[in-house]
């Protein structure tokens, strides 16, 4: 899962010389297309704008395991469960190379998941969408791994190395998640008339939510100019939803399925899908917090967390008492 | 159809499979990522497990179409798991303990199973026993650092022993089916490996500072279908949609 930058910018602060010389240089390696490393130079604001990315990212693929958890033991057959569990179990993995990754940058895990339970940090806004069918799972995978992936795969070349590293592991996972999920909703489609009736109330009801993840258009999008002209991101909101609608509009149809937007239609002239207005409104109020499962979503990760705390301290304890025990 | 080995094979596979179902609910809840990926993978070897034993009880009832029509329209009374594994989560230490007792049971049978006059049970066994050495330490391994890290993990775990202990004895008992099965090679005698088992517990429960209680007088009988409150509700979510809906093909 990826999360598109849902945070303002940090104001970037005036210079000395010698750090603008730095950022010259900086600004010039990514500019060739140079990674870079945790112990290279890079400007402040560089580094805060990849550390809220990064750690959105990582909350993401977290709270992402939640809405499919919550039919995982509801799974209809063995091979559905097995699957959706190596699923979900791949997302939490994401989730861990992820706040690997943005520990490069000096943020330590328990810091990054402190503000995600105290409201700092966001995760995408698509998880704050109830899953009330088991068509839903397979709707997940389909548009919401499918718009990940579309996300992804240009952060494979992201400017920051082992940013970019984790892509490249998640993005051989995710393409897996996104048939999985076609596969179920092909299996609903085509199955009895109850079940085509939860797919098609799936697609409603995921639809434009998935378009909603690729974050506000280019022409609201405040961060999006700045993160391009470091390579942090590599192609636009609009450009990446375009090119999304476009993959999805046939595999739709190939599963008989009405994606729930009238205005949906081929643009030979910009060789794309025309489509209806997104309703920003909506995103906004999601951002802001007040999505229809946000409460429970947190909720449910303080909960694990509070809960585990015991554990950690055990573990922790345990490790403390086994050292000094080599030590002496 | 070979009764004894039939049921033999349902106790297997149901064994696996609720506590797969188990381990499932910790997914996204965990006391960390680590954890949560690791019960993942306990619960994702036992669902293969189930499904291979399933599979093969299946093939042999022409009444049962395969693994699922017995993982999702079998009722309680049907299922043939021992109680041990169908008892709740509770918190981490509970969900330890269970796993610990009960993976390093399945260890040594399934060391024995491996052998088995029976081809088919005999891989099974062989393929899963890699895995379960795997479930058996790690549990191992945790029962020993929560037993040794805080007074507050040394108290939880102390509970779920409590919890957990007067399921042990079902693990050892052997009926006429295991009986028939033992005389035939197919199945090992569990009272063969008692003793290990027995030392093994109490070789980690020293180490977790944990004292080993007399084995209390059995009163479980899941293998015949006698089982505790808690896997009507477990089948209740697990078998939800299959039964709503017996025609549809997922
Ligand atoms: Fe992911
Ligand atoms: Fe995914
Ligand atoms: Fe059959």
């Amino acid at each position: 899962m990826y999360t598109t930058e849902l945070q303002k910018n940090p104001r970037i602060l005036p210079v000395s010389t010698e750090a603008a010389e730095q950022t010259v240089a900086f600004e010039a390696r990514v500019a060739g297309d140079e990674y870079i490393e945790p112990k290279d130079w890079m400007p402040e604001a560089y580094r805060k704008t990849l550390v809220r990315q990064i750690s959105q990212h990582a909350h993401s693929e977290i709270v992402g395991m939640l809405p499919e958890s919550n039919w995982l033991t509801r799974a209809p057959s063995l091979r559905r469960k097995a699957i959706l569990f190596a699923k979900v179990q791949d997302e939490g993995g994401h989730g861990l190379y992820l706040y690997a990754a943005a520990e490069t940058l000096g943020t330590s895990r328990a810091e990054m998941i402190d503000a995600l339970h105290d409201g700092r940090a966001k995760y995408s806004t698509i998880f704050n969408y109830p899953t009330m069918n088991w068509a839903d799972i397979g709707a997940i995978g389909w548009l919401v791994d499918g718009a990940a992936i579309m996300n992804q795969v240009p952060l494979q070349r992201t400017s920051y190395g082992p940013y970019a590293r984790a892509m490249v592991r998640i993005c051989k996972e995710e393409s897996f998640h996104q048939r999985q999920g076609f596969d179920i909703m092909l299996h609903m489609a085509k199955g009895t008339a109850e079940q085509k009736a939860m797919a098609q109330d799936a697609l409603n009801r995921w639809w434009w939510p998935s378009l909603m993840m690729f974050g506000p258009p280019d022409d609201n999008s405040p961060n999006s100019a700045q993160s391009m002209r470091w390579r942090i991101k590599r192609e636009t909101n609009d450009e990446i939803r375009q090119k999304f609608i476009d993959a999805t509009v046939p595999q739709a149809a190939l599963l008989g399925l009405t994606l729930p937007d009238p205005d949906l239609k081929w643009n030979d002239a910009k060789g794309g899908h025309d489509f209806g207005a997104i309703d920003w409104e909506e995103f906004n109020a999601v951002v802001r917090g007040e999505g229809p499962c946000a409460l429970e979503r947190i909720s449910a990760r303080r909960t694990a967390w509070d809960d585990g705390a015991w554990v950690r301290d055990a573990a922790d304890s345990y490790a403390a008492k086994q050292s000094s025990k080599k030590a002496a | 159809m070979e009764r004894a080995l039939y049921d033999y094979l349902l106790r297997r596979g149901d064994d696996s499979l609720i506590l797969s179902q188990r381990l499932s609910e910790w997914c996204g809840h965990a006391p960390t990522i680590e954890v949560d990926l690791s019960l993942a993978n306990l619960g994702l070897d036992l669902l293969g497990q189930a499904t291979l034993f399933l599979d093969y009880a299946a093939s042999m009832n022409a009444d049962v179409h395969n693994a699922d029509a017995l993982a999702f329209h079998r009722d309680a009374a049907e299922f043939r798991n021992c109680l041990l594994v169908e008892q709740p989560n509770g918190d981490f230490a509970q969900t330890i303990v269970r796993q610990f007792l009960y993976s390093t049971w399945q260890k040594m049978l399934f060391d024995r199973l491996a052998f088995s006059k029976d081809p088919t049970v005999a891989a099974i066994a062989a393929k899963a026993v890699k895995e379960i050495s795997y479930h058996a330490d790690l549990s191992a391994d945790w029962m020993i650092r929560l037993g040794g890290g805080t007074d507050e993990s040394n108290r939880r775990l102390k509970a779920g022993v409590e919890w957990m202990w007067r399921l042990v004895p079902e693990l050892l008992v052997a009926d006429e089916i295991d009986n028939e099965l033992i005389t035939k090679d197919i199945a090992p005698d569990p009272a063969s490996f008692e003793t290990d088992f027995m030392t093994k517990i109490a070789e980690v429960f020293a180490e977790a500072g944990l004292d080993v209680s007399p084995l209390p007088r059995n009163f479980a009988s899941g293998r015949r279908g006698y089982h505790s409150e808690h896997l009507g509700h477990l089948l209740c979510t697990m078998q939800y949609l299959p039964r709503a809906y017996p025609d549809a093909q997922w």
